[in-house]
């Protein structure tokens, strides 16, 4: 087989496995993502997977990345080509002078290759069924068997990986050395019979720093344990179930009372996302940090009672984990669609609180403070994560917290404060003239600050009214309450280009790290921009004012209608022509090649000469 | 504007119960219902027992649905928290509230809309938790509301207000609460105020999923000849099993204790629940034999009304969650938060 010029480069490449979902696969290739962070190279793995369970096709990506690129950058180096379903498309995906790993135990026909990659093939089958008899152990050691003879073929130090399974299998002895001894098995195999390493090498690097690889939903989860949520209601939905999966598994470990062994929080899970959210209003009313976490399809279920909370006035946290929709979409892709059905859920006038994270630190602090605006701003918040953040593990700086923190409960009338000579409550009373009233507990007092909670419309002193100057006066001071909402949620962060430009571009959440990369790419084409990353609606003035200094801005989203610019255009009383979309929703993430190609075919064309009209 | 506050007066001379608290610490507004409503003397019997057993009016929360019925938390107990929710997710909202905390005595109101129909799902899942809760039904077996349309729990071959006749099966929201566990099972009719009031205490002083159906005809669209939830037609097909009283710990136990009479069933918080027996063999707790007493009732035509099960044994949802003693509402960054030495941990072990 003819090889041309095949690749060559250090800690710089993707590594995609295809393998069959279900087979056991997934550990090992994170296993491989971790072995090369402890070479002190920074690595941003992604998971794509198909919406079932056991058979279908799955891929996890590994790009190798010591400049510290943590968007998906497209194409692919080596392809582990585990599945044969997939073969010839996965084949078809190698970038030209790129390497093919796979399992050589039975001869392919040379048409099943290209020639302009290289092929590696290992007899992993072969290998495995002289070693094990146990089928279950013969499909899981294949995968250590691989990924034993990847750690030859890129020159990685097999210690690192070892380290990994001492950690993973502390006190069981027997599985440890097992493990260890198929690694071996692999790695030997490839050093006797093949060329190692290969164009592609792991080099150790002093990249990864103290930074820590999580997942955004974990984060999150971890988030609402730090930022004291006590009851958390669920219903099982892709990509937002481990939130309520890793709440459950944080809070056994840091939440029971250490004398009685008791449960210092309530986690049920409802018999669908009516019942989940109704258990998030009823906590959240009766005084519990309360939350749900769910996707798109169990947004639109919610949606009547989102319409209570922002009228009724009670805190309560969604993340939701969006996915690709419509209906149920592609449900194990990701997106950013639900902005508009978020910022606007619910029947007549609503608007409620998004905060958009970007990676799992924000997404723990995000998380955190959530309930302190949930409170503070008695409203429904919405932390928006995406599969993307959500189900892979990302690099991002530790976690932190401050100790002397204490939790915003917001404005709550006590029995003493009730009791004070010539206060006067009621419960939509604007004391304060930042549009949030006082709220009490139920069971405060015997006599005082007792109130009735409902979604129809009522006075200052909440008694049931449908006289319309009484429910027009509450409409505005809901209009005030957001606007105070404005200073309290995360700013929007700008970054200026090298040079000045009149151009600038927004952008949110999960894009981030391609954004980064993108801005190197479009300087490299001469393009200069101006950069906005989007935290939180209620939109700043910042975010205006940013528009207005630059001729137009560049907004840049995952999904099909240009959500956000929609909602800046909305809000904010921009003239559409000034926000160009940049789009991208087939379901994978947006790439940095992906943005550089979109604006700067965008900036090129703005450097062409218009003709003149021909006059006659 | 629909709302009627009543005039805050008290005659000195009113009776007072050991709190010192007297009938009108237990009212609420003035009712806007249509006068006679089956559901404004179901509110007169939840001021009665909450009275009765000394309740400080405070510490209820009353959430309810939407329709007539989930209207009523705002026709009693004046100084405590409601909440009127939407339509038939009630008992989610009260199961949150529960969870929150734990101290208070939960009151849930609604309708046979609201909870057979939209909300049959938030009925059967909060039962099944054993939500600590006394679970009310105001049953007329139409919405009233919504001006006359069947309600799930409208019986199959009874007529509308406007004659059309209902062809589809009942659902019997006792059978099914039976059937899902609840450790208290109760049927009674608003016209019977001496059997409904010791009912409610009961079910207040239950800890669990208490549940009370409670047979409440619709003056203004369903107590026509043809409906089986008219006054008349319960007062002529009511067949009572038991009648009774409620002995808290605090009062002396001087229950008639007539052999073949009298039952005494004992709960969890000392409560004695004595049932004079009206069906001498009939045995309130066995849940099975309940279940099958109920069906050879309503096949023959009757109503049973009466404490028709109860589990003097029973759990509550946060003893299955095990969770702790103070309400988690009262827990703060001290008790929640780990901090940042756990956190450097967790940040130790993602590297
Ligand atoms: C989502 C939704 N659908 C429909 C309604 C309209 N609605 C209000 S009350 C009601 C039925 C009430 O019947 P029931 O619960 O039996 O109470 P009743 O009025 O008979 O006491 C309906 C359908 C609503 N408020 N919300
Ligand atoms: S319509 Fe029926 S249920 Fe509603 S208040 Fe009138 S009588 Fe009662």
């Amino acid at each position: 087989m003819s090889v041309q010029s095949p690749i060559s480069s250090v800690n710089d490449f993707v590594v995609r496995f295809a393998n069959v979902n279900g087979s056991g696969s997934a550990s090992a290739n994170e296993l491989f993502a971790r072995s090369i962070l402890r070479h002190g190279v920074p690595v941003s793995p992604r998971n794509i997977f198909p919406s079932n369970i056991q058979g279908l096709p799955t891929w996890y990506e590994v790009r190798v990345t010591e400049d510290g690129h943590l968007g998906a950058r497209g194409g692919v180096d080596m392809m582990v080509a585990m599945n044969p379903q997939t073969w010839d498309k996965d084949v078809a995906s190698i970038e030209p002078g790129g390497y093919l790993f796979y399992d050589s135990t039975k001869p392919m026909p040379s048409s099943k290759f290209r020639a302009d990659i290289t092929v590696i093939g290992v007899p992993l089958t072969a290998i495995t069924n002289s070693t094990y008899t146990d089928p279950r152990q013969r499909q899981l050691f294949k995968n250590i068997i691989y990924l034993g003879a990847l750690c030859a073929l890129l020159d990685m130090d097999p210690k690192l990986t070892e380290q990994l399974f001492s950690e993973q299998y502390k006190g069981k002895e027997k599985l440890l050395s097992s493990n260890v001894h198929a690694l071996a098995l692999g790695r030997d195999w490839a050093l006797q019979n093949l060329k190692c390493p290969i164009g592609l090498r792991v080099k150790k690097a002093d990249k990864v720093g103290d930074r820590i690889f999580m997942e955004g939903n974990s984060a999150a989860a971890l988030g609402a344990v730090y930022g004291g949520a006590t009851v958390c209601a669920w219903y099982p939905i892709t990509p937002s179930s481990s939130v309520a999966e890793a709440f459950t598994s944080h809070c056994k470990k840091l939440r029971h009372d250490p004398e009685t062994g008791k449960a210092k929080y309530a986690i049920v899970q409802g018999e669908d996302e009516l019942a989940s959210i109704g258990i998030v209003i009823g906590a959240s009313w009766n005084g519990a940090r309360a939350f749900t976490a769910t996707s798109g399809p169990g947004i639109s279920l919610m949606t009547e009672f989102i319409g209570l909370s922002y009228f009724a006035e009670i805190p309560a946290v969604i993340m939701n984990i969006q996915r690709a929709g419509p209906s149920t979409g592609m449900p194990t892709r990701t997106q950013q669609c639900d902005i508009i059905a978020c910022a606007y859920a619910s029947h007549g006038d609503t608007k409620h609180v998004l905060l958009f994270p970007e990676d799992p630190a924000e997404a723990f602090e995000f998380a955190a403070q959530s309930f302190d605006l949930a409170e503070r701003l008695q409203t429904m918040i919405f932390l928006m994560l995406d599969l993307d953040i959500g189900m892979n593990h990302r690099l991002c700086r530790p976690l932190k917290w401050d100790d002397a923190r204490q939790y915003d409960r917001g404005k709550v009338m006590t029995a003493e404060m009730l009791d004070e000579p010539g206060r006067d409550f009621g419960r939509y009373l604007d004391v304060d003239g930042d549009g949030i009233p006082y709220r009490t507990y139920p069971g405060t007092h015997p006599t005082k600050g007792s109130f009735f909670t409902r979604g129809t419309s009522r006075d200052r002193y909440a008694r049931y009214s449908e006289e319309g100057a009484v429910y027009a006066d509450n409409m505005q001071r809901l209009v005030r309450k957001f606007e105070t909402a404005q200073d309290m949620v995360p700013r929007p962060l700008q970054a200026n280009a090298a040079k000045p430009t009149k151009y600038g571009v927004i952008y949110f959440g999960s894009t981030s790290p391609a954004m980064d990369e993108a801005i190197g790419l479009l300087e490299a084409r001469g393009h200069q921009l101006d950069r906005m990353r989007i935290r939180a609606f209620p939109f700043h003035s910042s975010v205006a004012s940013f528009i207005a200094d630059h001729d137009f801005v560049y907004v840049v989203e995952q999904n099909r209608d240009g959500q956000l610019r929609s909602l800046i255009v909305n809000e904010n009383g921009i003239d559409p022509v000034r926000l160009v979309p940049i789009l991208h929703y087939d379901g994978t993430p947006i790439t940095a090649r992906f943005i550089a190609n979109a604006i700067g075919d965008h900036q090129d064309h703005l450097k062409v000469t218009p003709l003149r009209k021909a006059v006659s | 504007m629909t709302y009627i506050a009543k005039p805050k007066f008290q005659h000195p001379g009113l009776p007072k119960n050991d709190l010192g608290y007297t009938h009108r610490d237990y009212e609420g507004k003035v009712s806007t219902l249509c006068a006679g409503c089956g559901h404004d003397s179901i509110t007169a019997s939840i001021i009665e027992a909450c009275y009765e057993l000394s309740i400080e009016p405070h510490r209820v929360a009353k959430i309810s649905g939407i329709g007539c019925s989930s209207k009523t938390p705002d026709y009693f107990l004046g100084n405590s928290h409601g909440f009127n929710s939407v339509h038939g997710r009630m008992p989610s909202v009260l199961t949150g509230a529960n969870l929150a905390n734990r101290d208070l005595i939960y009151l849930g109101v609604s309708g046979d809309g609201d909870s057979a129909s939209i909300g049959f799902g938030q009925f059967a899942h909060s039962i099944r938790r054993g939500v600590n809760m006394t679970y009310i039904v105001e049953n007329n077996g139409v919405y009233g509301l919504t001006k006359g349309q069947f309600s799930a729990t409208a019986d199959r071959g009874s007529k509308s207000k406007k004659g059309v006749m209902n062809t589809d099966n009942a659902i019997d929201l006792v059978a099914i609460a039976l059937q899902l566990g609840a450790t208290f099972v109760a049927r009674s009719f608003s016209g019977d105020k001496t059997q409904l009031v010791p009912l409610i205490a009961a079910a207040i002083r239950h800890k669990g999923a208490s549940f009370i159906d409670v047979i409440s005809p619709c003056i203004a669209f369903n107590n026509h000849a043809g409906s089986t939830k008219s006054f008349d037609y319960v007062r002529e097909h009511n067949d009572a099993v038991n009648r009774l009283d409620v002995i808290t710990g605090r009062d002396p136990i001087t229950v008639d204790y007539a052999p073949g009479s009298v039952q005494v069933v004992e709960q969890h918080d000392g409560t004695r629940l004595a049932l004079r027996k009206i069906d001498a063999d009939y045995d309130p707790n066995d849940r099975l034999a309940a279940m099958t007493f109920l069906q050879k009732h309503a096949a023959k035509g009757q109503v049973v009304t009466g404490l028709l099960y109860v589990d003097p044994d029973s759990e509550d949802m946060h003893a299955h969650l095990d969770t702790i003693e103070r309400p988690l509402n009262t827990l703060d960054a001290g008790d929640l938060c780990p901090g940042t030495s756990a956190l450097e941990k967790i940040n130790a072990s993602l590297r």
